[in-house]
């Protein structure tokens, strides 16, 4: 599971407690053992699954594995042997080029929002389901049918095109393609949750002032660009990091569409993949970890680099 | 497709606009910008036959034969309906026994995440005591690492405790949550402090307090705790694929995945099986739909 940046809101809304007066009454200044009892069942869960695996994780990524899986410290050794590593590039490039196809689902995403806040717009909850359907699918099963769909001689999508006199290609066993269907497949399963998010921000905006912009002859474009979409910029912003963040850590569509045995995988997998293929398949567990430190940094740069475009262009 | 579509949306489209011609002329107040749009209904309409097509003709996948999937010009009516493909999955494939896999990892993660992440969330919330503005910030900080950096450190402790391949190693770690105490913990925030002054005056020790008082207001938030953990729970992939290696082990996600390379599985088989794989999440998702909505979208868990 991939959690992603608390809502603003929410992560102002903890009131101090307010343990200065307490101090002078005498009162005492904690609940005793209670407490205790109540977090101490998740944190040594959290403490043994996450915390301690994050320390040990930056350990390893300076440690090398021999095959009795005695680790002997190497220093930047993994991180040297990775900047080296023209897959790191390869993957590198290929998660940005997934990112930046499925990114433009935001646009769309709020356009559609748009048309689906339209007021007293009938069956809006049938489209909300629909277009929602595909976020709660397990990725790993639909992948199996978008599989199917983009098969070079029998696959509905080369059908589809056909009837436009386009010959389609072997979307899964040709490289570049083949990184094309999984992000369009990406693009379909993320819109859904940008349109309810963005949709929520658009019911907080006051109809009124569509009202007095009509008032004023502003064309249904001109509403849309002047009113909806600055209005809106916190919850654009908001899916804007959400996606990025899951973009970035593509697996399991790609896993699942193009089967991990293709030979396109070399050149389309993504930094997860490549993660995993170092790790698990092939149990250079320090290299692994090496990976999934500049996964951890490249993700953090991405963010503060959006925090800071943000305040140019986010209304508050 | 597309033709069909658009040809039905028209038609449509020509009735809503005659009605929306009577209705400005009668009451102009409530119908404001709400039938003259008709090509609303047309654009959503496309995209929302974009979305479903695929879940559609999954289904029509799985009622046909595997000489129907595979012809060259698309076959959109089986004819004769396969519906022994469906039964074909459980003979073919050690589908039941990753179906009880999903349940219970699913069950046993979503029933430890309430229990543990309400608690820890109204102590956080509610409860003083040293250290807990550290502490929390520790947990919460877990939210904004990509689960790639403790994979591997996860896997070495479960094959430590001797967990590979068994349920136990799948659960585990997804038994405990820093999304959930932040949710958790966000929720009994907002809630009145004099309840819990009430029920410490009548002598409730600070269990009583929370599991009477509390814990039922904040019901709302436990439910949306359990939908997504449930939905995460019964897609994740990375993980089971990671701490098992034999098929029957695996949940159906993981099952599925590493089935796509197998070719003694024809293609009806395979689209049955995928199709039963999510339908108890889209089914939840269906009954539930306006609770699985909202709680993903006031969540942001993506």
């Amino acid at each position: 599971m991939t959690i992603n940046t608390e809502r603003p809101e929410a992560a102002q809304a903890s009131p101090r407690p307010t343990t200065r007066p307490a101090r002078r009454t005498g009162v005492p200044r904690t609940d005793g053992v209670w407490p205790w009892l109540f977090v101490l069942p998740l944190l040594i869960g959290v403490g043994t699954f996450f915390i301690w695996p994050i320390i040990q994780t930056f350990y390893y990524s300076f440690t090398s594995w021999g095959v009795f899986g005695g680790a002997s410290f190497t220093g930047l050794a993994n991180y040297a042997r990775l900047l080296s590593d023209p897959q790191l590039y390869q993957s590198l490039l290929n998660t940005i080029i997934y990112t930046l196809i499925v990114l433009v689902g935001i646009p769309i995403a709020v356009w559609l929002a748009s048309l689906l806040n339209t007021p007293g717009l009938k069956f809006a909850q049938f489209y909300r389901v629909l277009f929602f359907l595909p976020y709660v699918a397990m990725p790993a099963a639909i992948a199996l049918v978008w599989r199917i769909m983009f098969n070079g001689d029998f696959g509905i999508v080369n059908s589809f095109l056909g009837l436009f006199g386009i010959a389609g290609p072997y979307w899964i066993s040709t490289p570049g393609f083949a990184l094309v269907a999984v992000s369009l497949v990406g693009l379909w399963s993320s819109l859904g949750f940008s349109m309810i998010i963005l949709g929520a921000g658009l019911k907080d905006i006051p109809p009124e002032l569509y009202e007095a912009a009509e008032l004023d002859g502003a064309s249904r474009w001109r509403q849309f660009r002047s009113l909806t979409v600055p209005l809106l910029s916190p919850s654009i912003f908001f899916v804007l990091i959400v996606t990025t963040i899951s973009s970035f850590q593509l697996f399991d569509l790609l896993y699942a569409i193009l089967g991990p045995l293709n030979p396109v995988i070399p050149k389309t997998m993504s930094l997860v993949f490549y993660f995993y293929n170092a790790g698990f398949i092939d149990g250079d567990k320090g290299f692994a970890a090496a990976i999934a430190m500049v996964i951890f940094l490249l993700i953090g740069i991405i963010t503060v680099i959006q925090f800071r475009v943000q305040k140019r262009w986010v209304q508050s | 497709m597309t033709g069909i579509i658009s040809a039905r949306g028209s038609k449509v489209a020509a009735a809503a606009q005659a009605a929306s011609r009577v209705r400005t002329r009668s009451a102009t107040k409530p119908g404001r910008r709400q039938s003259s749009h008709w090509w609303i209904h047309v654009v959503l309409g496309i995209g929302g036959f974009v979305m479903a097509f695929p879940f559609i003709w999954q289904i029509i996948m799985a009622l046909s034969t595997n000489a129907q999937v595979t012809s060259p010009t698309p076959v959109f009516w089986p004819g004769q309906l396969q519906w022994h493909n469906f039964t074909d999955v459980f003979a073919r494939l050690p589908f039941f026994s990753q179906l009880m896999t999903s349940i219970w990892v699913t069950l046993i993660r979503t029933a430890a995440q309430i229990v543990l992440c309400t608690l820890a969330g109204y102590a956080f919330a509610r409860m003083r005591f040293r250290g807990r503005a550290v502490i929390l910030g520790i947990v919460l900080s877990i939210l904004l690492v990509p689960s790639q950096v403790y994979l591997i450190s996860q896997y070495q402790i479960v094959q430590g405790l001797g967990w590979l391949d068994t349920l136990a190693g799948i659960v585990a770690p997804g038994l405990f949550s820093a999304f959930g105490t932040f949710l958790m913990r966000t929720a009994f925030l907002n809630m009145p402090a004099e309840l819990e002054e009430a029920a410490r005056m009548d002598g409730a020790n600070p269990f009583q307090t929370f599991w009477r008082i509390m814990l039922p207001l904040a019901r709302p938030s436990i439910s949306v705790l359990a939908i997504t953990t449930v939905l995460w729970s019964w897609n994740e992939l990375l993980w089971p694929l990671v701490v098992s290696t034999r098929a029957e082990d695996m949940p159906l996600a993981a099952g599925l995945a590493t089935l796509s390379s197998d070719r003694t599985i024809n293609y009806p088989v395979l689209m049955a099986a995928s199709l039963m794989a999510m339908a108890p999440v889209l089914i939840m998702f269906i009954v539930l739909q306006r609770r699985v909505i909202d709680g993903l979208a006031s969540s942001g868990l993506k």
